[in-house]
Formats: structure tokens, C-alpha cells, sequence
């Protein structure tokens, strides 16, 4: 049915998985400097903050990601002339995982700043209170507790991202988008294909669903609802 | 350091991309609203024989990329002899016309759950005492509850219309000559990122402030009976996941 491009088409799967998983650890690290920059920052790191997310979300994600590729390959071009290195290209992934992680990140660092935010102020007190240092009140009080709040935003965040990884088939990395179009061109049925990518989405949507509501349990373990549960 | 002769030289360029960009924001925007509303009302059936094919629909649409719906219906539907040889063909030949099947159809998914989740949040009471005073089913759709789930569903409508506005962008790979493709081709031609995807920025931020500001505008009027309560706006990030709880 699919002339033997089934594999193939798998194999860009798992790009786009990688690029995915990879871009939203980028995500979640820039997210969490963006929201403690946002809480605990002064004017000046506040702002810039406030400035990257505000720009960040105003724009198409398509356009970013031509600024941070094409903008990469010109910084770097710079680089290697002052040092001679001639001309270097920038690697499609890279500049897909360092774009999606960066859009992203804008998102999360709105989700991580309502999470702590969402931590009592008191525990922290608490926390310095104990004679726990900073370090130790990040890891043991803040960052268990704002996991909680924050899985909602980041199943999100993922399930848009995952997404967006189509695009990356634009600054010509060879995800499951690419492929499915040399399939297509190969054979003469692009329906067959774009509606098989489509599916494949659709499974990997899915499963992070379920995945994601998994991990909200565990994480509002010992929390009492108002629910039956 | 900004080359303004070249910003200068493409702004005819920009400008009728910017056209294009509305042209196909307008009419998508338009198509959709219209399409939601029903198919909402549907989807906010108790009756799952209903509301399950429409919430099929917006689960296929809502867990697989713009991009490939784009692409299915553009590059796709041309594999069907079928096709080519109806009098469909020249409308599934045109990118202007996939491009606006293909966002409606997304933004219908979206904005179908939006409203079906305000739909629902309808408080009991309010329909129950309009059906008292012997109020008719079909009034009691278009003079009770759309006008309050409307309401309830302005912010997060007013997200999904900016996000459509920046999705309008993923036309550019279908030939569509927008802002972006304006932009691309100002890059290819002098390679100067400024002046191209920079010009291209400035466009769509104006675009996002005039849309949230129009929605703000919006959201005061219609609202102004909850002015005191805080009607702030959600992330920007369209809701995958959409909360049966919206209010």
C-alpha cells in the first residue's frame, strides 16, 4: 500500500520525535530561566523577560524559525570569516531544536511563572526558616510542587509543539513532513502519504494525552479534590 | 545599519502582501465563525450520536499539523483522476482556495470546541426559566444561551483569531505571495534579514496589537456587565485540551 516507504516514512518519525522531545527540554529550560527572571528578577531582567515573551508570542512561529535559521547562518559565516575557518552551514537540526526551543520557551515561561507563583509563599519562608539554602528550597519545596501546576501548560505546550515540528521540514530537515513529500513525489500519491503523516500525528497526540494525564495524577498525589476521586 | 532603500524598494511588495495576508484572514475568519456556530451548537448535545462525529472531526483536526492539512488538501486531493476530471478541479488547482478550505477547517475544529465549551457552562437555571415563561427551543438557543456563551467565549475566540492570523503565514509554502513569502523572497534576493523577516515582524506585531486591541474593545462591550471581575487573557497558546469549565 505504501510501495515500501513505510519504513522511511517511520524513520522521520522518529526526527520528529527527537526534534520534538528535544526542543521541548530547551522549552522548559528556557521556561524556567524566563519565570524565575519574571518573579525573582529586578527591573531591568523583568522587562526583557516581559519583551521576549510578548514579541516571541506575537509572532508566527514560521517566522521566527527563518530568523534563527537564516540569522544563525549569518552570525556564524561572521565567526568563521574573523577566524577563517571558511564557509560553515548550519545544521538543520540544530537550528530546529535551538528555534522551536526558543518560541517555546516563551510559552513556558508564562506556565512556569503562574506554577510558582502558585506555591504558597509561606512553604519558601518556611524552607529559609529550616536554614535550607537557596538550591535546597528550589529542589525541594518549589520545583515539586510547581510540577503540579505546571503539567497542565506543558501537556499543551507539547501537543502544540509536536506540531509545530512540521515545520522544520521547511528549513530543510529531513523529518517525517520531508519524507512524506519525496514519497509522495516518488510515487505520484501524495494523498496517501500527507493522510499517513497525519495519522502518525494523531497516534503520537494521542499517546501523549494519555502519558500526560498519567504523570498529573502522580503529580496531584496527596492534593484532595473536591471530586469523587 | 538598516539599509532603508531596499525597505523602501519592497514596501509595494509588503504592501500587497499585507493585502493577501487579510484577504485570506477575512475570509477564514468569516467562513469559520459561521460554521462553528452550528456545528457547536451540535457538538453541545447531549445526545452522542450527535455531538461524536463533530467531536471526531475536531480531535483528527486539532492532533495533526496545519502544515499537513495544507499539504492533503493541496498536493493531495490532485491524486484523485476523480477529482481532476470534476468541475471541483479548478477550485482543488487553486492555492488561494486550499489555503482557505484548509485554515477554515482548522479554525472550525478550534472554534467549534471553544463555543461548545461555553455552550455547555450555560447555567441550568437560566435556560430552565426561559422554557417558564414559555419561550420556544429555538428562542431560547438564540436569546438565552448564545448570547451568554458568547460572551463567555470572547477571550479565548479572540486567541484563536490571532492564531489564525499567524497561521496565515504557513500559506507562503503554497505559493501564496503574503507577507511572508514577501519576506522570503526580500531575503533571497539580498540576503539581509532586517529588511526582510524584520519588516515582515514589525507587520505581524501590528496585526497581533490591532487584533487584541480590537478584542479588548470587544470583550468591554460585551462584557461591561462583568467589568469588575478580571476578564484577563489566557497564554495565547491555543488550548489542546480544552477544559469542559470554561468560565
Amino acid at each position: 500500500m505504501f510501495q515500501g516507504y513505510l519504513p522511511m516514512i517511520l524513520e522521520g518519525l522518529r526526527v520528529t520525535l527527537s526534534v520534538a522531545s528535544v526542543s521541548l527540554a530547551i522549552a522548559c529550560f528556557i521556561g524556567l530561566i524566563g519565570a524565575s527572571a519574571k518573579v525573582y528578577g529586578g527591573r531591568g531582567i523583568r522587562l526583557s523577560a516581559t519583551a521576549y515573551t510578548t514579541v516571541v508570542r506575537a509572532l508566527p512561529d514560521l517566522l521566527v524559525m527563518l530568523v534563527v535559521f537564516y540569522g544563525g547562518q549569518i552570525l556564524l559565516n561572521s565567526i568563521s570569516e574573523t577566524y577563517g575557518w571558511g564557509y560553515l552551514d548550519v545544521d538543520p537540526y540544530i537550528a530546529g531544536v535551538s528555534t522551536i526551543g526558543f518560541v517555546f520557551g516563551a510559552y513556558l515561561t508564562e506556565t512556569f511563572r503562574g506554577a510558582i507563583l502558585s506555591v504558597p509563599a509561606g512553604q519558601i519562608e518556611a524552607g529559609f526558616a529550616y536554614g535550607l539554602s537557596r538550591s535546597q528550597v528550589a529542589f525541594y519545596i518549589l520545583l515539586p510542587q510547581m510540577i503540579r501546576h505546571a503539567v497542565p501548560g506543558l501537556t499543551n505546550t507539547w501537543l502544540v509543539m509536536l506540531k509545530a515540528t512540521a515545520l522544520v521540514s521547511i528549513i530543510g530537515l529531513d523529518d517525517m513532513v520531508h519524507r512524506a513529500g519525496l514519497a509522495s513525489a516518488a510515487t505520484r500519491e501524495p494523498f496517501t502519504f500527507y493522510a499517513l503523516i497525519g495519522l502518525i500525528y494523531l497516534a503520537v497526540t494521542t499517546v501523549s494525552v494519555l502519558l500526560f494525564g498519567a504523570v498529573e495524577k502522580v503529580s496531584s498525589r496527596g492534593v484532595r479534590s473536591g471530586g469523587a476521586a | 545599519m538598516i539599509d532603508w532603500e531596499i525597505v523602501v524598494d519592497n514596501l509595494p511588495a509588503f504592501a500587497s502582501g499585507l493585502v493577501n495576508t487579510l484577504i485570506l484572514l477575512v475570509t477564514v475568519i468569516v467562513s469559520g465563525f459561521a460554521i462553528s456556530v452550528p456545528l457547536a451548537l451540535v457538538r453541545a448535545t447531549r445526545s452522542p450520536y450527535f455531538s461524536g462525529p463533530v467531536w471526531l472531526f475536531t480531535y483528527v483536526i486539532r492532533g495533526t499539523p496545519l502544515l499537513v492539512q495544507l499539504f492533503v488538501i493541496y498536493y493531495g486531493i490532485a491524486q484523485f483522476e476523480f477529482v481532476r476530471s470534476s468541475v471541483l478541479w479548478p477550485l482543488f488547482r487553486s492555492p488561494w482556495f486550499c489555503a482557505w478550505l484548509a485554515l477554515t477547517i482548522n479554525t472550525v475544529a478550534y472554534t467549534t470546541e471553544i463555543f461548545a465549551g461555553a455552550i455547555r457552562t450555560t447555567a441550568p437555571g437560566e435556560i430552565e426559566a426561559a422554557r417558564s415563561i414559555g419561550l420556544s427551543r429555538a428562542a431560547v438557543l438564540r436569546h438565552v444561551i448564545w448570547p451568554s456563551a458568547w460572551r463567555r467565549a470572547l477571550p479565548q475566540y479572540g486567541n484563536e483569531v490571532v492564531m489564525m492570523m499567524h497561521a496565515t503565514a504557513l500559506a507562503s509554502t503554497v505559493t501564496i505571495v503574503e507577507v511572508m513569502r514577501v519576506a522570503r523572497d526580500v531575503y533571497t534576493n539580498y540576503l539581509v534579514l532586517t529588511e526582510s523577516f524584520g519588516v515582515a515582524a514589525a507587520i505581524y506585531l501590528c496585526l497581533t496589537i490591532g487584533l487584541t486591541t480590537l478584542f479588548r474593545r470587544l470583550e468591554k462591550h460585551f462584557l461591561r456587565h462583568l467589568s469588575r471581575s478580571d476578564t484577563s487573557h489566557t497564554s495565547g497558546q491555543r488550548a489542546e485540551r480544552l477544559n469542559p469549565k470554561v468560565a
